[in-house]
């Protein structure tokens, strides 16, 4: 069965694993790590790297044919301190692709729902590829749509916390609604999870922590990576659902048959 | 009545203690087993009941801290501006009764040391001066920052509490985090330790973390000077302190440091004597506690300065600890202008930036040196 590719914006992917390139215990441990997943995105903490230098380390290790570069804004608090930070990122890593990232609240590091669909619509009209990291909100993800955003990436459960789809119930309205693609980000802990929200319709999956702090990255990337063709796969060949009623008594309608 | 009263009010100094003294092993074990701890939780944990659990709460620390902030280390430096001060600290190589020669830097020596500190690989610079509003007062910080600006992704403060205005023209420059110490939250031993000088005001250094929250300062960082006081009650309070904050200014990041007192040299002064380290922590004590914190506050960056050994740095390093410093001077000009000037304090590892890095690798971590951009905030 040819499996079908994801598109984002003028991009086609054949991975939906998206990775992070945070936690891991060395730059090099990251790259074999990053490789093994197969994905083809990979997201970047603009504050992590020394965008003047073009030894950074941690660029040495993501520039690869086949990983493109997704700049995220973690640090920012406000949409003016993001949009400042897109453009910065965009000169620096010469991508107009960005993660938009606006949590102001540096515990739990949830985002503003506010903050994040101003500065949304600014940068979509400065022309950037926009990926709004946003709470698992259906109105909200139809208001980013509606802005201009590339996709939409709700969180399946705070973020770092491997807790897995805690927001399952509006990750399906959100899916069900969504006229973008819609990539569950933050909270998946398990390739169980992954593979979950694949199988809910989810087109594309970021993982970072459950990868980066494992005790063997590579091989976590790789089952990772095979979960999430597996629940896409299991998507596509239309899983059989639990349906609401037993179907052998039908007292309501069984005189049709008499 | 300030916030910070209420807060402080809300929590009285004997009780904690005596609550701390008697815990029992049954409430350190149902604090190890909740997971959501209170400060309640921290009271039995900081508890010597809680010895006997030292190797499970460290289990645990070393858990969340890799959770939250994976196979990482921060690496940072010092830079003394000046040694001058008008306090008198009954623990501190600066203080005013203590006949040393005074120095503060001049622009062309800052440049020279951060110059020096860059080449050492730092990206994040901590800035530290005594109390001494004539000569380091608002004007020289902030033109300090300005002439560091261009060498630093991430400029910290550790000086004189300020007012909320000046906080936030020095954040306007770029200043990005500011460490503030209570010493000790006992009001009477803080008297005791601090007989002359602005710094006497206890109420007002309480104040300061509220002043920089109202300011808007992206990160705080709290800790109690180990040795004055009880560690448990004075460590009590500081998580007390954080739990506050960190719900009046959730916007700001927090860290706590853990300075336990160490040797100074003593010239000519009477005010210093032996008595400050009588209540100094074993190493033990000190890795309870980096524990405790952690067990009740999965998202705090818990930072360990040169004032300890090598040995305990390399395994604590594991434990919770998520920032460190490396080849410390702790004297004006230390690393480039004037290596041989009085120390603050002396430090115990002297090992290399380098040396450093090899040992994080070795355990499997990798050391960052730059984890901020100015660039993240628009002016
Ligand atoms: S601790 Fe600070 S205020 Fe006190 S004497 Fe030392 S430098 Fe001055």
């Amino acid at each position: 069965m040819d499996r079908q590719p994801l598109t984002i914006a003028d991009k086609t992917f054949t991975s939906r694993l998206f990775t992070g390139t945070g936690k891991f215990g060395s730059a090099q441990l990251m790259e074999d790590a990053l490789l093994a997943s197969g994905s083809e995105l990979v997201t970047v903490a603009l504050k992590r790297v020394e965008t003047q230098n073009s030894q950074d380390d941690m660029l040495i290790h993501v520039t690869h044919p086949r990983l493109n570069l997704l700049p995220n804004t973690s640090g920012v608090r406000t949409a003016k301190e993001a949009v400042f930070a897109a453009q910065m990122a965009r000169e620096a890593l010469e991508t107009n692709w960005l993660k938009l990232e606006i949590h102001p609240d540096p515990k739990y590091l949830l985002p503003d729902p506010i903050e994040t669909l101003k500065a949304a619509e600014e940068l979509v009209r400065l022309g950037f590829v926009v990926l709004p990291y946003c709470h698992a909100d259906p109105v909200l993800c139809k208001r980013l749509e509606a802005v201009g955003v590339a996709a939409v990436m709700p969180l399946g459960a705070p973020i770092g916390t491997n807790k897995g789809l805690r927001t399952i119930d509006f990750l399906e309205i959100i899916i069900d609604q969504s006229q973008v693609p819609v990539v569950v980000d933050a909270g998946l802990g398990a390739p169980s999870h992954a593979a979950a929200a694949m199988e809910l319709g989810a087109d594309a999956v970021l993982v970072n922590t459950a990868i980066a702090v494992s005790d063997e990255p590579v091989r976590m990337a790789m089952a990772f990576k095979l979960a999430v063709e597996a629940g896409r796969m299991a998507f596509e060949a239309r899983l059989a659902r639990p349906s609401l009623t037993a179907h052998a008594s039908s007292p309501l309608t069984a005189f049709l048959d008499e | 009545m300030t916030r910070s009263k209420n807060w402080f009010d809300a929590h009285d100094w004997d009780r904690v203690q005596r609550d701390i003294y008697t815990t029992t092993a049954r409430q350190v074990e149902q604090a190890l087993g909740s997971s959501r701890r209170s400060l309640d939780d921290l009271k039995a944990l900081l508890s010597p009941a809680a010895q006997a659990y030292l190797e499970p709460m460290a289990q645990l620390s070393h858990q969340l801290t890799q959770k939250r902030f994976g196979k990482t280390i921060q690496l940072y430096a010092p830079l003394y501006l000046s040694n001058e001060c008008q306090n008198i600290c009954t623990y501190c190589a600066f203080s005013l009764d203590n006949k040393i020669r005074r120095k503060t830097l001049t622009d062309s020596e800052i440049t020279q040391e951060a110059q020096a500190l860059k080449q050492l690989g730092y990206d994040h610079v901590l800035l530290v001066t005594g109390e001494a509003n004539q000569t380091v007062g608002v004007p020289y910080l902030k033109n300090a920052i300005r002439l560091l600006q261009p060498y630093f992704a991430h400029i910290s403060m550790e000086v004189q509490p300020l007012d909320q205005p000046d906080y936030e023209e020095l954040i306007a420059e770029g200043l990005h985090t500011v460490l503030v110490y209570q010493e000790t939250y006992h009001r009477d031993t803080y008297r005791n330790h601090h007989p002359k000088g602005k710094k006497s005001n206890f109420q007002y250094r309480l104040d300061t973390p509220d002043r920089l929250g109202k300011a808007g300062m992206h990160k705080i960082g709290l800790g109690a000077l180990l040795g004055l006081e009880d560690w448990r009650t004075d460590s009590f309070f500081t998580g007390a302190h954080l739990h506050y904050l960190e719900r009046t200014y959730w916007q700001t990041r927090y860290s706590l440091s853990f300075p336990r007192l160490r040797p100074i040299d003593l010239l000519q002064n009477d005010t210093i004597t032996s008595r400050s380290f009588e209540r100094c922590m074993t190493d033990r004590d000190l890795v309870q506690l980096i524990c405790a914190y952690r067990l009740v506050n999965e998202e705090v960056e818990l930072s360990l300065s040169t004032r300890e050994t090598p040995r305990f740095r390399d395994h604590v390093l594991k434990l919770g600890i998520t920032s460190l410093s490396a080849g410390s001077k702790t004297n004006p000009g230390g690393y480039a202008v004037e290596p041989e000037s009085l120390e603050q304090f002396t430090i115990s590892d002297e090992r290399s930036p380098a040396d450093m890095v090899d040992v994080i690798r070795r355990q499997g971590y990798e050391p960052v040196w730059k984890d901020w951009d100015k660039l993240l905030t628009s002016r």
